[in-house]
């Protein structure tokens, strides 16, 4: 099986007046069913890191391969379709069709979806939301989704495609602590079921619920540690309802 | 992806915005509307004076004297008497385009009978008239070449001598009075009803020689020929013929103007039309333009909607939309939009056609084309207008798209 990521000496440079080097040089590899997170401080460069994990954003140079795939000279269609077929997206703002129901929400990227697949769509993206609990709200428009419930249909979006790798841009950075709990509790028990996942964010708490932290600073890795006493999202809910007495 | 795919992305977009749809279909409506009924309006004055004139008769060629002058007055056409009572007979023998002849004599005078009286236009004329005027008998004969020989005082009168004299009655052998000359009703013409002004069943026809002879007393002219070609393509050359003719009857020789003026059906259409088909030309350029600026405004709400869409553009791209679909998908909601909009303003232009020939009696005609063109036109619109925007959206950054708010 190949690394879902491998990059080398990867460097991002916005060419300004005074040219900023976002990334200078990172080297990172992930594996298969691993849970990672991204910290750091704004301006550390994960954000880019982050487009560029997600093929959103194109490296100045260095390499980098998804899933086993060159990543690093491919045209903006053939992101395009790399994004479609093994990245999932989970954004800090939800990022969700407005006016639209979750169920269609979900069906996007299988819009788009180039290669045929024998399950139908609408099939497909049920399946998503009954895994992230949502097989109730399936008809609900985005507005009339809580906030967690927005992002549980985000989640369930990123899933569909069936991707080698959710990317989770500050996945909780919107929710209140409750809801994050409950939020981190789901991506645990996805990445249970050995589904890879990078998160960046800039709690270490959040940070606290991978399996892996890496720490940005001035765009290169200054820390890649595992995580010693991994956080139990659903143990610490219940504890959390308990004290508040629900 | 598939098109039917893009027509529901396109079609729940149009439906999300109602309001904003529906304003900027209305510049669309309005024009492809215009554009129709305009046209429609131009091709049925068309058709109106094209009737008129083929009521005068049927492959019609008119002939009257020129005009004359005395003392440097120009005194204009048929003022001058140089149309002989022999001139219709020389065509007739003549000419082998020509399927009927009829001299015309006019003569004005109070008609008096059953009782009352009643002017109109009394008209000699030869049996030719009725074949040159395709006109029907309702009752009773027409009068025949032994009539004209006789100089026989019978007349055959229209519909509205009978109701204004006879207050409806039966006139077949009645007798009315002419500059105090008895005639005897022969015949009842079928009614025409009227063009315009113009009633056509407020005549009075008899025999050519008897209105000649006793009635104008003047016995050797007519007022006018009225010639029948023998077919409508026939029509140049049999005036041509006439033409020759005349002049050999006359006795002009090479380069002496004609002392007679023809002036063919054809020519007369013609003359009528050109201005109305300025006309419409002119509004139909008119109404173009309004569909131009329609289109103008598809454009206008298509990069709004591209701009207040950047976050939607943001995500599509994000789950792995190319260019190419963002793109498609715009430019068909343009299409769509517009394509609507035309179709929407073709099914109005037959409702305000409609409304135009109930209540203002206009004659519209809608041509089959006119319609295709129009949808075809409408169609190009959303995809001259929906290009810029739909472009702009496809080349979109996926990050700054995702970014903004």
């Amino acid at each position: 099986m190949p690394e879902v990521i491998q990059t080398f000496d990867l460097k991002k440079t916005y060419p300004l007046e005074e040219p900023v080097h976002a990334l200078r040089g990172v080297n990172l590899t992930i594996g298969p069913g691993e849970f990672v997170s991204i910290m750091g401080a704004s301006g550390s460069g994960k954000s880019t890191f982050m487009n560029i994990l997600g093929c959103l954003d194109r490296p100045t140079s260095g390499s980098y391969e998804l899933d086993g795939v060159k990543v690093g000279g491919l045209s903006r269609n053939e992101l395009a379709d790399i994004r479609n077929e093994k990245i999932g997206f989970v954004f800090q703002g939800f990022n969700l069709l407005s006016r639209t129901s979750a169920l269609e929400n979900v069906e996007l990227p299988l819009v788009y979806q180039r290669k045929k697949s024998k399950i139908k769509p609408k099939d497909k993206a049920m399946d998503c939301l009954v895994r992230v609990g949502l097989a109730d709200r399936m008809g609900h428009q985005t507005q009339q989704l809580s906030g967690g419930q927005q992002q549980r249909v985000a989640i369930a979006r990123s899933l569909v495609n069936d991707p080698a790798l959710i990317l989770a841009d500050e996945p909780t950075g919107n929710l209140d602590s409750r809801t994050s709990l409950d939020l981190m509790g789901l991506f645990q028990e996805l990445n249970q079921q050995g589904i890879t996942i990078v998160l960046v964010t800039h709690e270490p708490d959040i940070a606290m619920f991978t399996k892996r932290c890496v720490e940005m600073r001035d765009g290169l890795i200054v820390r890649d540690t595992p995580i010693e006493e991994q956080r139990d999202a659903k143990l610490e809910l219940e504890e959390f309802s308990g004290v508040i007495g629900i | 992806m598939k098109i039917f795919k893009l027509l529901g992305i396109a079609q729940s977009s149009l439906l999300k915005n109602r309001t904003r749809s529906i304003l900027t279909m209305l510049g669309i409506i309005i024009g492809v509307g215009a554009v129709i009924v305009m046209v429609a309006i131009g091709e049925g004055t068309k058709e109106n004076i094209e009737t008129r004139i083929n009521s005068l008769g049927t492959n019609l060629i008119m002939i009257r004297s020129a005009s004359n002058s005395a003392g440097g007055v120009r005194r204009g056409f048929g003022s001058s008497r140089t149309l002989l009572l022999k001139d219709e007979h020389t065509i007739r023998e003549q000419c082998d385009l020509v399927m009927a002849v009829s001299g015309i004599v006019n003569v004005n005078g109070q008609i008096i009978g059953g009782g009352s009286n009643w002017s109109s236009s009394v008209m000699g004329v030869s049996p030719d008239y009725t074949t040159i005027k395709s006109w029907e008998l309702d009752e009773g004969t027409f009068f025949t070449e032994r009539d004209i020989r006789a100089k026989t005082k019978v007349a055959v009168v229209g519909t509205s001598i009978r109701d204004n004299l006879f207050g409806g009655g039966d006139v077949i052998g009645q007798s009315i009075r002419i500059q105090s000359v008895p005639f005897k009703i022969i015949g009842l013409l079928k009614s025409k009803g009227s063009t315009g002004s113009q009633d056509q069943d407020d005549v009075v026809l008899v025999p050519l020689t008897t209105a000649a002879f006793r009635l104008r007393g003047d016995s050797k002219y007519v007022s006018q020929i009225y010639v029948s070609a023998t077919s409508m393509d026939m029509l140049d050359a049999a005036q041509e013929e006439v033409s020759q003719t005349l002049r050999m009857a006359h006795k002009l020789i090479d380069g002496e103007d004609d002392d007679f003026n023809l002036t063919t059906q054809t020519e007369l259409t013609e003359a009528f039309t050109s201005s109305t088909e300025t006309m419409t030309t002119l509004l139909a350029w008119i109404a173009a333009i309004s569909l131009f600026v329609g289109g103008i405004g598809v454009m206008n709400i298509m990069l709004v909607s591209v701009t207040e869409r950047t976050r939607e553009i943001g995500i599509r791209v994000a789950v792995g939309a190319r260019g190419f679909d963002v793109m498609m998908q715009f430019l068909i909601e343009a299409v769509v939009l517009s394509l609507f909009g035309g179709l929407t303003g073709i099914a109005m232009s037959f409702g305000v056609c409609r409304v135009l020939t109930d209540f203002a009696g206009m004659t519209t005609i809608i041509q089959t084309d006119i319609i295709f063109i129009s949808l075809g036109v409408s169609g190009l619109i959303g995809i001259f207008f929906g290009l810029f925007p739909a472009k702009k959206a496809s080349e979109l950054d996926p990050i700054d798209a995702l970014r903004h708010e």
